[in-house]
Parts: C-alpha cells; structure tokens; sequence
C-alpha cells in the first residue's frame, strides 16, 4: 500500500508543468488533488515514472465568475467552490454536485478539474459538465486547445487528454432565466459514489411553461448519458420512462442492472420536478438529494 | 531514497526532514517525526483515521505527499490540547464515551475540531454527514454523535 518510486516535478509556473510533461510523454501524470490518484498509486493500479505536481502553480487556483458562467482553474478544490456563493448565484448546480461529493476531508483537496479528468462514470462532475454543456481547457507546450464536454468523456476513466497535456481549467455555462436545476442520487452511504444519479435542468418560458428538461445520468453507463426530455411537458413520469428506455445500466456487486434502471425512472423523476420547482420559483436554487 | 528537504510546521513547531517524494503524509508523521497518535488503516482515504489538519482544513494524511505540502502547517491529534490541557472536543469525547478501542479516534478529534470551527452551532444532520468519512467499528456512532454535540456546547460555554 505504498506508491512506486517516481520522478517527481514541482514547477511553479504552467510553463514549466508543460515542459515537464512534454518530456514525461506517457510516462508522466499530473498531480493535483490527488484524492483519485494517489488511492491508485498507493494501491499501485498506476506507477507513472514522473509526477508532476502542480500544487505550487498558483495561478491554476483562479476561480472567474462571469454573468456567462463559471471557470474553475485545475486547483480550485471542491471545498472552494462549495462554499462560493457566487459561484452557487451563477450555476447552482455546482454546489447541488459537490455536496454529494464525498467528504469534507476529500473535498479540501480534491480539486473539480480533477475529478473531470479522472472521468469516473459514477462522478457527479462530468455529468454536470455534459448537461450544462461546459467545456475542458487543455494545455500543451505551444499549443491549447478547448474541449466539449461530449468530447471530452471518451470512456469509463478516460478523458480525451493527450500525453503532454495539461487541464488547466474547465468552464461551467451559466443558469438562465427561469432555468432550475438539481441533483438526485442513491448511495449505499453518505459519500460513496452513487450506485445511480441524475441532474436536471429544466427551463420553463414566460408562461411558465416547460420549454426545454435534459438530464445527465451516472452510474448507468461508461460515460455520463445525456437526455433531452424537452418533448415531455411537465410529464415527469413519461420523461423518466423514456430515460429508464434509453439507458442500459450494468449489474455489478453493489446492483443489480434492473434495480440501477428502477433507480434512475425515480431519481429522473425526483430532479426533474426538483428543478422545474426551481425554475418558477426563480431564485435558481434547486433541490439535492 | 531521501531526496527532498522539506519543512512542515507541525503543531507549531517547524520540523524539516529529507524524504523521498514518495513518503505519504502519514507515513512522514509516524516514521520520520514520531509522531504516532496519527493512525493509519486504509491507505486509500476511506476509513479517515489519518484525517490531520492542513493550514486548518481536515485532510487524508494517507492521500497527501509530505513534499507536497512543504512549508505549510499541519495540526495531528498531538496538537490538539493546550496549555490547560484537553480540547473541549477531546473532553466531550471522553465524557460521552465516543471511543473505545481508540484507533479511528485521532482521526475523528480532528474532523470534528474542523467541523465545529467553520460550524459551532451543526444540527444532528450535520454532525452526522460532517463525520460520515470516518468509520467506527467499536461505538456504532451514536456516542460520538453525542461527543460532537457536547463539544459544541463545551465550546459555546467556554467562549
């Protein structure tokens, strides 16, 4: 239960992270948080030959919060970000996620950006991103590049992130008007990734009506599954039977594969309602749970 | 394998030490500074006996490279009485019967030191998610429960 030797790197500049890990190739893994990471080094299910750590790049820490969204840079813990009230008044789903995340001891380190790149289909991050339609900024010698969340999910544990790369921040769009959002989910405990979860985002337009409902699911799928349910109306239940439809969760020893799809029609129809009751009620602030 | 030349405030005290980058905080703690009251059980960060302080914040000491944190302050269980003696935490604990073989206790002092600073005043569902890292296998919780909120109630009194 001790990690292999490495090489390790501690820049304090981005620059010379992405020297680093220009020359680490695929050797080379980046270490931020480190509340994913170093469980797998420690039980070594990864033995990368060079760490860079990025811990002492201050500037990664930077968290903007604009009227069109929120940038989160790679060293903005979730601890952060949980406790940012603007933050939460620019897309409260964020706060809704991170409560689920874990404990507070793992959220004063682990860092959101992290959590993206570690790409664990069972995370609430990534389907955050992929139903808020945010996007990755990554980082090589020379060279960045922006990723859509769609593109940027590739698989369970794997990120559309190249040897040499670098995340250096990941952008969470804004709520809109008469726009709500929540997150509901069921673990075995409090703090265990989720054996099932969905987020919501329902938009209504200026009679209160549902213009627009899309979900992401966990925990059902390599990747976070997306759904738009706009063509539903505010029939919550007929928009949780089609998901139930479209998933194709797999049992493992925690779940059985029927008992995931029974969770993700109730939970669908949990965060839809929680968010469309936020919606009208216009403040932005949904329900979690 | 000693590389780095570190230092690490330890309850105060600044310590330095040459470590490999491989030491994790709690093996650091333990071996190079003897400090033993920080307990180690899982090594992956679940069972949070290893929880410790860093610049204030309850961290997983088994989760945490020592060279990472060079320079910044660390509060183990050791750090945690003062001049007068026990912490109001460390006292409830001991009143309310919140341990019994002792092994998750470091970790839980530390985790509720943390948790009744940024909250003195938590409802029993706060108690309850603001331990929920930390696993018990003597108590069944409920003492410790109790301890959390008779610290808080211990420190309102003493403030």
């Amino acid at each position: 239960m001790k990690p292999a030797p490495f090489e390790y790197h501690a820049p304090r500049e981005v620059d010379a992270a992405l020297d680093a890990l220009a020359e680490a190739g695929a050797e080379g893994k980046v270490l931020a948080g480190g509340q994913s990471l170093i469980p797998m080094l420690n039980m070594r299910l990864a033995a990368p030959a060079h760490l860079v750590d990025i811990n002492r790049v201050s500037a990664l820490a930077a968290v903007e919060t604009t009227a069109r969204g929120v940038r989160v840079g790679a060293l903005a813990r979730h601890a952060q970000i949980f406790r940012s009230a603007p933050v939460a008044a620019v897309q409260p789903l964020l706060r809704q996620a991170l409560g689920l995340v874990a404990h507070p001891a793992i959220r004063s380190r682990g860092t959101v950006v992290g959590s993206l790149v570690h790409a664990d289909p069972a995370a609430e991050l990534p389907a955050v991103l992929a139903l808020l339609g945010g996007s990755v900024r990554l980082a090589a010698r020379g060279a960045e590049r922006e990723v859509a969340a769609r593109d940027f999910f590739v698989g369970p544990m794997e990120a559309a992130i190249r040897p040499g790369e670098l995340a250096v921040s990941a952008f969470f769009p804004a709520l809109g008007a008469r726009s709500g959002t929540a997150f509901a989910e069921v673990a075995r405990r409090h703090g265990d990734y989720a054996l099932a979860g969905v987020c919501a985002l329902v938009v209504l337009d200026e009679d209160l009506r549902v213009s627009a409902a899309r979900v992401a699911c966990i925990g059902v799928g390599p990747v976070p599954l997306v759904l738009d349910v706009s063509g539903h109306g505010a029939d919550w239940a007929s928009a949780a039977r089609a998901v139930q439809d479209e998933a194709e969760p797999e049992a493992d020893i925690h779940a059985t594969a029927e008992y995931r799809r029974h969770l993700l029609g109730v939970l669908t129809e949990r965060a839809l309602r929680a968010a469309a009751r936020s919606a009208g009620s216009d403040d932005g602030e949904g329900e979690g749970g | 394998m000693s590389g780095h030349e570190i230092t690490l405030v330890v309850n105060g005290v600044a310590r330095r030490v040459s470590v490999p980058a491989r030491r994790l905080l709690s093996d650091c703690l333990r071996h190079d500074l003897g400090l033993t009251g920080t307990h180690v059980g899982c090594e992956h960060g679940v069972c949070g006996c290893c929880t410790v302080l860093l610049d204030g914040e309850p961290v997983r000491s088994c989760l945490t490279f020592a060279v990472t944190v060079d320079g910044q302050e660390i509060t183990t269980v050791e750090g945690l009485a003062g001049p007068d003696g026990m912490s109001a935490v460390q006292r409830a604990f001991a009143e309310c019967h919140g341990l019994q073989c002792g092994f998750c206790t470091p970790g839980f002092l530390c985790t509720v030191t943390a948790l009744l600073r940024e909250n003195p005043a938590p409802t029993e569902e706060e108690v309850v998610e603001g331990v929920s890292g930390n696993l018990c296998r003597c108590t069944g919780y409920q003492n410790i429960i109790k301890a959390v909120h008779r610290a808080a109630d211990l420190m309102a009194e003493e403030s």
